[in-house]
């Protein structure tokens, strides 16, 4: 064999050990830690859940009532997104719903929204944004308490009965300038120079309400009866 | 094992000298990304310390096995699989910690300070010197991320240590300090641009501090020339 062809079988030799022992260390890791990994996201799941749908609401396990849902307008989604059925004493209570505001300052802003079965808001949290950060970030919940004003909101305050029927609903002027920035006349503060921002959120979760009369009796359905 | 004036050596070059930050220009893409405020830019910085550390060891002590030419492919491949399990081991056995560092961990991979360090001192010196040498060019790394951050975040929001809460929990809110009150904030700051423009004013001052010095010295020795001459 001549030398140049030894000394580049070589290299590659030590190479590809190298490449061996990195790889057997990294699997090695891996699979040790991911039991406690995984645990602790769907911990961490279940708690930004907890955060949009107080515990008292249900009495299931709501991480096993996962679904699916298809992407639609209404909930701004371009792909299919998640969404959890919580029932009490096996009645359907609430839902929270995976939803993206898409008309963020910087793109996409996505937001997890805690519904009653009558179509209370009971939170909503951000869970990923780009947002401007120290101006248009005010939309965390780890920043400030923006984000508390859409509790105990629904889309028509007088009328609750009618989200039962809601087909023939007809969304009210009245009703639809409530769910605006106070600047546009709505009811929603928003802060000075981060205005598109909140106004992007306070549509996406109205619209995310509409989607919810919209489909009530699907999402409300429990997950045997589904079918998947 | 080592002696005093290595160490002092490494220190010298780490912190000033040869700062990664602000001399050597090296690990700037998280440094101008991670530097808007304070909180930020530290916990980077520690993130970084430890690859830095870990990576210096592992590289220093394959080093005799590396041929020379395929020494970057796999001083990359040491330092990407030693970030990795870092990341994991993090993950799983200092959950709160990971989540404030978390995402500052494969932005260490990007820093070239790291296969800097580990091609131009640990794959030729001693594990123990190599680790040392990474820890102290880590902490210039992060004098200047914290520096450079506090600037931002002061001339940006006119607070500092703004989310010390998010790393250290509730309690540590009270940590906050507005150094100018009822600031309206300066957007350009904290944005990407605020980065370059501060790191620019940074790397001027260590210049122009590092000139003064030199033009001291060099007057002091023709003064002592010049007495030298005289007598």
């Amino acid at each position: 064999m001549n030398p140049i062809l030894r000394n580049a079988s070589r290299t590659s030799v030590i190479l590809f050990i190298f490449a061996i022992i990195g790889t057997a260390m990294m699997a090695y890791t891996f699979r040790q830690t991911r039991p406690i990994i995984e645990k602790s996201e769907q911990a961490e799941k279940l708690a930004l859940i907890d955060q949009v749908l107080p515990k008292a609401f249900y009495d299931n396990d709501l991480l096993a009532s996962h679904r699916e849902l298809p992407a639609d307008d209404l909930l701004g989604t371009r792909k299919s997104s998640g969404m959890w059925l919580a029932t009490k004493n096996n009645t359907p209570s609430g839902i929270v719903l995976e939803a993206i505001a898409p008309e963020g300052y910087s793109g996409d802003i996505s937001l997890l929204i805690g519904i009653t079965a009558e179509g209370v808001i009971t939170g909503v949290r951000v869970t990923k944004h780009k947002e401007t950060p120290g101006l248009g970030d005010y939309i965390e919940f780890a920043k400030s308490r923006w984000v508390l004003q859409f509790n105990g909101k629904r889309l028509e305050e007088n009328e609750p009965a009618q989200a039962a029927h809601w087909g023939e609903f007809r969304r009210s002027q009245n009703d639809k300038s409530r769910w605006r920035v106070k600047k546009d006349g709505g009811e929603f503060d928003s802060r000075a120079g981060a205005t598109i921002t909140p106004r992007a959120i306070v549509k996406a979760v109205r619209q995310a309400l509409e989607y919810f009369h919209k489909h009530r009796d699907v999402l409300l359905k429990p997950i045997e009866a589904s079918p998947v | 094992m080592i002696d005093k004036a290595t160490l002092a050596k490494l220190a010298e070059n780490g912190l000033w000298k040869q700062n990664p930050g602000v001399v050597q220009l090296l690990g700037l893409c998280p440094l101008l990304a991670i530097s808007n405020n304070v909180v930020n830019a530290l916990s980077l910085g520690l993130a970084t310390i430890f690859v830095m550390a870990m990576s210096s060891l592992a590289v220093s002590s394959a080093r005799n096995f590396v041929p020379h030419e395929i020494r970057i492919p796999v001083f990359i491949l040491i330092i990407a699989a030693l970030v990795t399990i870092i990341d994991l081991v993090f993950n799983a056995f200092a959950h709160p910690l990971y989540l404030v560092l978390g995402i500052f961990i494969p932005l260490i991979t990007t820093n070239c300070i790291v296969l800097a360090r580990a091609d131009a001192y640990a794959s030729k010196n001693h594990p123990l010197h190599s680790a040392i040498d990474g820890v102290l060019m880590g902490l210039g790394l992060t004098l200047v991320l914290v520096v450079l951050g506090g600037i931002r975040e002061i001339a940006g929001q006119g607070t500092l240590l703004s989310g010390i809460d998010l790393a250290l929990g509730p309690q540590a809110k009270g940590w906050i300090i507005t150094v100018l009150p009822d600031y309206k904030g300066f957007l350009l700051a904290i944005l990407p641009p605020g980065a370059f423009i501060g790191l620019g004013l940074l790397i001027a001052g260590r210049n122009w501090l590092d000139m003064r010095a030199q033009r001291r010295a060099h007057l002091q020795a023709r003064q002592a020339a010049t007495q030298a001459n005289a007598a």
